[in-house]
């Protein structure tokens, strides 16, 4: 039951990966990548984050890629053209990427028995367990946190802001 | 216990007269310069006054250490200076004689623009000779002989906007440095044979062995000679001495006739030790000398500016100098380079002082007449010229004649070295009385006799022009110089004439005060030449010390009767040609015409030079050194370096282009990279044992 | 009951397909899109490390979920101003093709 579980949702996270690749229009790719998080939050769930789950569909599926589709809408991005870009991001990136896949998975698959199994239900992590260190032993990196998020808002908005 | 005379002062204060000079004397005015360079110039001589008065009380060699300079391994090299009669005589001689020229030139170089520079040039020139003269090893010496002729390159090229000027400076220094290459080998033959390069203990190992004859020393001799001949301007290195005539008078005066030339000769005197054991290099010392004397001579006898005459004049009495210290008579041939500084400087003085009343005409030809006109210089050359005459009893007598004797008594063909010295001290009486009337005698000879072609050659381009370069004769009037020119030539003259007497010979009469006082410098102590020579001829192991012969005082007498005969014979003829019969000179020069010029042209040696030697060595410079190997080799390897870099630097700064898909790309292969590098340990190999 | 495994190698999965998108896509945001897609399948490793080390050590370890927080407060801060320089370049270049803005080259 956990495995079919675990299947379906990769297969989905995949598939939507997939589709953010092949899609040209980039308002397709992001409601792919939507599919994609929401998966991923299900993963998380089979690993016991249950607060790391809900604050990827909140943060994640419901913020940051609003926030995208928004700029989409806002800049009326169209399909993509071909531009003639680099050859070497072809020559070079796609063994790369190839590279990188089949080194991980390799290492990973080869190592299989030391990390063992996940079983639904064990090691469930809440929000409270995640609290407790948050606020105690990383309660400055949490407030340093907060200060980055004021310090990002001030950059979109001098950013983004229209010239006068 | 010798008292310590600072001999280190002597050449210390005219480098500061030249420091303060070059370095700040161009935006002072004259009167400072001239204060520096004078009292730079007088206070050796008074130092040098100062040691002759304590010279009795001195143990000698008087030598004053001042440091070590070279030590390497077991060679051992220092800066000493050492003082003995033959340092002393040298040392009265460069600050005496070089004291008055600085006075002269005060007047003489008066409106120069390089006024500050001559002087500084002078004062350089002292130090280094004084440092010559004083050093107490081959290598201290040695810095000094560069050092001169460094100076006198700089005071050759004085003029050096001149192109004639600064090719004769170059021309000076380049033949020099053959000459130096020889004393370099020699120095390094000492070094191999001995260990070391100091005087004392050189000589001292020499003549703790009687048994060393030729061989090596004659090797180490012979390239002393080679460096001599240059200094000296002797065959085959004289060719500099008459285009060093293109620097200022008084510079021709003190080094092309005073002191630098004669260092040649003070080096054959100072290592006599080695000569002394080597009877064929002091056989090739004379056969050198009387050669160049007799060569020199002749060309002398044509040359019409009145300097390139004195130039001549030098080589062939420098001639003499080396043919006295050939037959192993060192003191005579230092005596004659004694009298010789008085009488030649003083002839260049008054020449320049000539030069100077005609307001810078040097041709001879167009002279004549100024004898009323310029009295104090007619009656001081006058003297100067009956000196180098051989007139008795002026000095040049004398000390000509010791030579001349020394000579005749020498074994191995010294007859013929006495027979051709004869036949130039005619030769040079002849071109002096020539060059006596041709100045003083006789009308003022218009500037268009120049052109004429009565002695077959174009009009020599002056070469010692301070005003302008066109000849003006006529527009100044002839006027007498300044006393500060004329009272050195007074000096010098009363020298002239009465220098001859502190080596008045025995045989007439006198004591010979100057053989005596230089012998123990000059002599060995061990063996002299006659007795090697005398061993070596014998076959004996080692020559046996036997006393000297007492000298021939009626061959001597005869010999003296001899040359004073021929010397007034040269002023006949002279009076012949050039007073009583003016017109037969060129009338003699169409008939040999092709001995005229033959020696007109000076033999053509200038010429046979430049395609023997600098024409090849120009061409393999040029050619193969300068377009082969330097432009080929070294600019075509630094040339693709550069471009190599530069290819690369291309190649790789196409990575950037701004496209950050080809980052990105880039970025992926990478990661790759370094995963597979840490996971697979492959950074384990780098790390430390 | 599921290999952790697999939970890293559907990991691997999802970053390399973020790496190829990278490489592709020409519109500047879809670029910017698989960058998070990025972060995303590094988070999945993160969490499924934490569940690993819980199992050894035998108590539940929270740390890896907690760099998951704060991966997340990044990307979002991160995607707020990038998306405002993307704006900023659309303002100036008029274009969201990536191949078109390549100032910064020698």
């Amino acid at each position: 039951m956990h495995l079919a579980l675990f299947i379906v949702f990769a297969v989905l996270c995949v598939a939507g990966a997939l589709n953010l690749l092949l899609q040209r229009h980039p308002i397709n790719s992001a409601l792919s990548l939507i599919v994609v998080m929401s998966s991923l939050a299900v993963l998380y769930l089979l690993l016991g984050a249950e607060f790391l789950a809900a604050a990827q569909v909140i943060v994640y599926s419901g913020a940051i890629m609003v926030l995208f589709t928004f700029v989409i809408m806002l800049l009326n991005a169209g399909k993509e053209e071909r531009t003639h870009g680099s050859k070497l991001a072809y020559i070079a990136g796609f063994p790369g990427a190839a590279a990188l896949l089949g080194l991980l998975s390799y290492i990973f698959l080869s190592r299989r028995g030391e990390f063992g199994q996940a079983r639904l239900g064990e090691y469930l992590a809440t929000t409270s367990d995640l609290s407790r260190v948050l606020f105690r032993d990383l309660l400055l990196p949490f407030e340093v946190t907060s200060v980055l998020i004021l310090i990002a808002i001030l950059g979109a908005v001098a950013l983004a802001r229209k010239e006068h | 216990m010798s008292p310590d005379l600072h001999l280190w002062l002597l050449p210390i204060v005219p480098f500061a007269g030249f420091l303060v000079n070059g370095l700040v004397g161009r935006k002072l005015p004259k009167a400072f310069v001239t204060t520096v360079a004078l009292v730079a110039s007088l206070i050796p001589a008074i130092q040098v006054a100062g040691i002759v008065t304590k010279f009795g009380s001195l143990t000698l060699p008087h030598v004053e250490n001042l440091g070590t300079w070279i030590t390497a391994g077991a060679f051992h090299a220092g800066f000493a200076f050492q003082l003995d009669q033959l340092t002393l005589v040298m040392l009265c001689v460069v600050t005496g004689v070089g004291f008055l020229i600085h006075v002269y030139s005060v007047g003489y170089m008066v409106e120069e623009e390089g006024y500050w520079r001559f002087f500084a040039y002078m004062n350089l020139f002292l130090f280094f000779m004084l440092t010559l003269v004083l050093a107490e090893n081959f290598l201290l010496m040695f810095v000094g002989w560069e050092g001169v002729g460094l100076a006198s390159y700089l005071l050759i090229g004085f003029y050096f906007t001149r192109e004639s000027a600064a090719n004769a400076g170059k021309k000076a220094f380049i033949v020099n440095r053959i000459g130096d290459f020889g004393f370099l080998i020699a120095m390094f033959l000492l070094i191999a044979h001995f260990g070391s390069l100091s005087f004392s203990s050189v000589f001292s190992q020499i003549t703790a062995r009687p048994d060393w004859q030729g061989g090596f020393l004659t090797a180490i001799a012979l390239f002393l000679v080679l460096g001599a001949t240059g200094k000296s301007a002797q065959i085959p290195l004289y060719v500099w001495l008459p285009d060093a005539m293109e620097g200022p008078t008084p510079v021709s005066a003190l080094i092309h006739a005073a002191t630098m030339v004669t260092a040649g000769v003070y080096m054959v005197a100072r290592t006599h030790v080695i000569f002394d054991r080597s009877p064929l290099a002091l056989t090739v010392v004379a056969t050198i000398g009387v050669a160049t004397a007799f060569f020199a001579a002749t060309i002398g006898i044509l040359q019409t500016d009145i300097k390139r005459v004195l130039a001549y004049s030098t080589v062939s009495q420098l001639g003499y100098m080396f043919l006295g210290c050939g037959v192993a008579a060192y003191s005579a041939g230092i005596f004659h380079l004694v009298t010789h500084a008085f009488f030649k400087a003083l002839l260049f003085l008054a020449a320049g002082s000539v030069i100077h009343a005609l307001s810078g005409e040097q041709d001879m030809r167009v002279m004549g007449g100024l004898r009323t006109k310029i009295p104090v210089t007619f009656w001081t050359m006058t003297a100067a010229v009956f000196a180098i005459s051989g007139v008795p009893p002026l000095a040049g007598f004398v000390s000509k004649d010791e030579i001349l004797y020394q000579a005749f008594i020498a074994p191995n063909g010294g007859k013929i070295f006495w027979a051709v010295g004869l036949l130039t001290a005619g030769l040079t009486s002849f071109y002096m009385f020539r060059l006596w009337y041709m100045t003083f005698f006789g009308e003022r000879r218009a500037p268009e006799a120049a052109q004429e072609d009565n002695h077959g050659a174009p009009v020599h381009a002056r070469s010692d022009t301070k005003l302008t370069l066109e000849a003006e004769p006529h527009a100044h009037p002839v006027h007498e110089s300044p006393w500060v020119m004329l009272g050195p030539l007074v000096i010098l003259a009363i020298l002239s004439v009465i220098g001859g007497f502190m080596g008045w010979p025995e045989a007439l009469g006198g004591s010979n005060w100057f053989t005596h006082f230089l012998e123990p410098a000059v002599q060995t102590a061990h063996l002299s030449y006659e007795q090697t020579s005398v061993a070596i001829a014998t076959g004996a192991a080692h020559a046996v010390p036997a006393p000297t012969p007492a000298g021939n005082h009626h061959l001597e007498l005869m010999l003296a009767l001899t040359s004073t005969l021929v010397a007034f014979l040269g002023w006949l003829f002279a009076h012949i040609l050039y007073y009583a019969k003016p017109a037969l000179p060129a009338r003699l020069a169409t008939q040999l015409h092709g001995l005229y010029s033959l020696v007109r042209n000076k033999y053509w040696v200038d010429e046979i030079y430049g395609a023997l030697i600098v024409a090849p060595v120009l061409f393999i410079a040029r050619w193969l050194l300068g377009v082969l190997i330097d432009r080929a080799v070294i600019d075509g390897g630094t040339l693709t370096a550069g471009y190599t870099a530069q290819g690369f630097g291309a190649l790789v700064a196409r990575i950037q282009s701004g496209n950050i898909r080809s980052y990105a790309g880039w970025l992926a292969l990478f990661a790759a990279v370094l995963l597979a590098v840490s996971y697979f340990g492959l950074t384990a190999h780098f790390s430390l044992r | 009951m599921v290999p952790i495994a697999y939970y890293l190698v559907l990991s691997a999965i999802l970053f390399s397909i973020g790496v190829a998108a990278f490489l592709i896509k020409r519109n500047i945001i879809s670029v910017f899109m698989s960058i998070e897609l990025m972060l995303n399948a590094v988070n999945l490793a993160f969490i499924a490390f934490s569940r690993q080390w819980s199992q050894i050590t035998g108590h539940l370890q929270v740390n890896g979920q907690i760099f998951v927080f704060f991966v997340m407060v990044v990307a979002a801060a991160e995607a707020a101003v990038g998306l405002a320089i993307i704006i900023a370049i659309f303002r100036a270049r008029n274009t969201l093709n990536v191949d078109q803005i390549d100032l910064m080259k020698l």
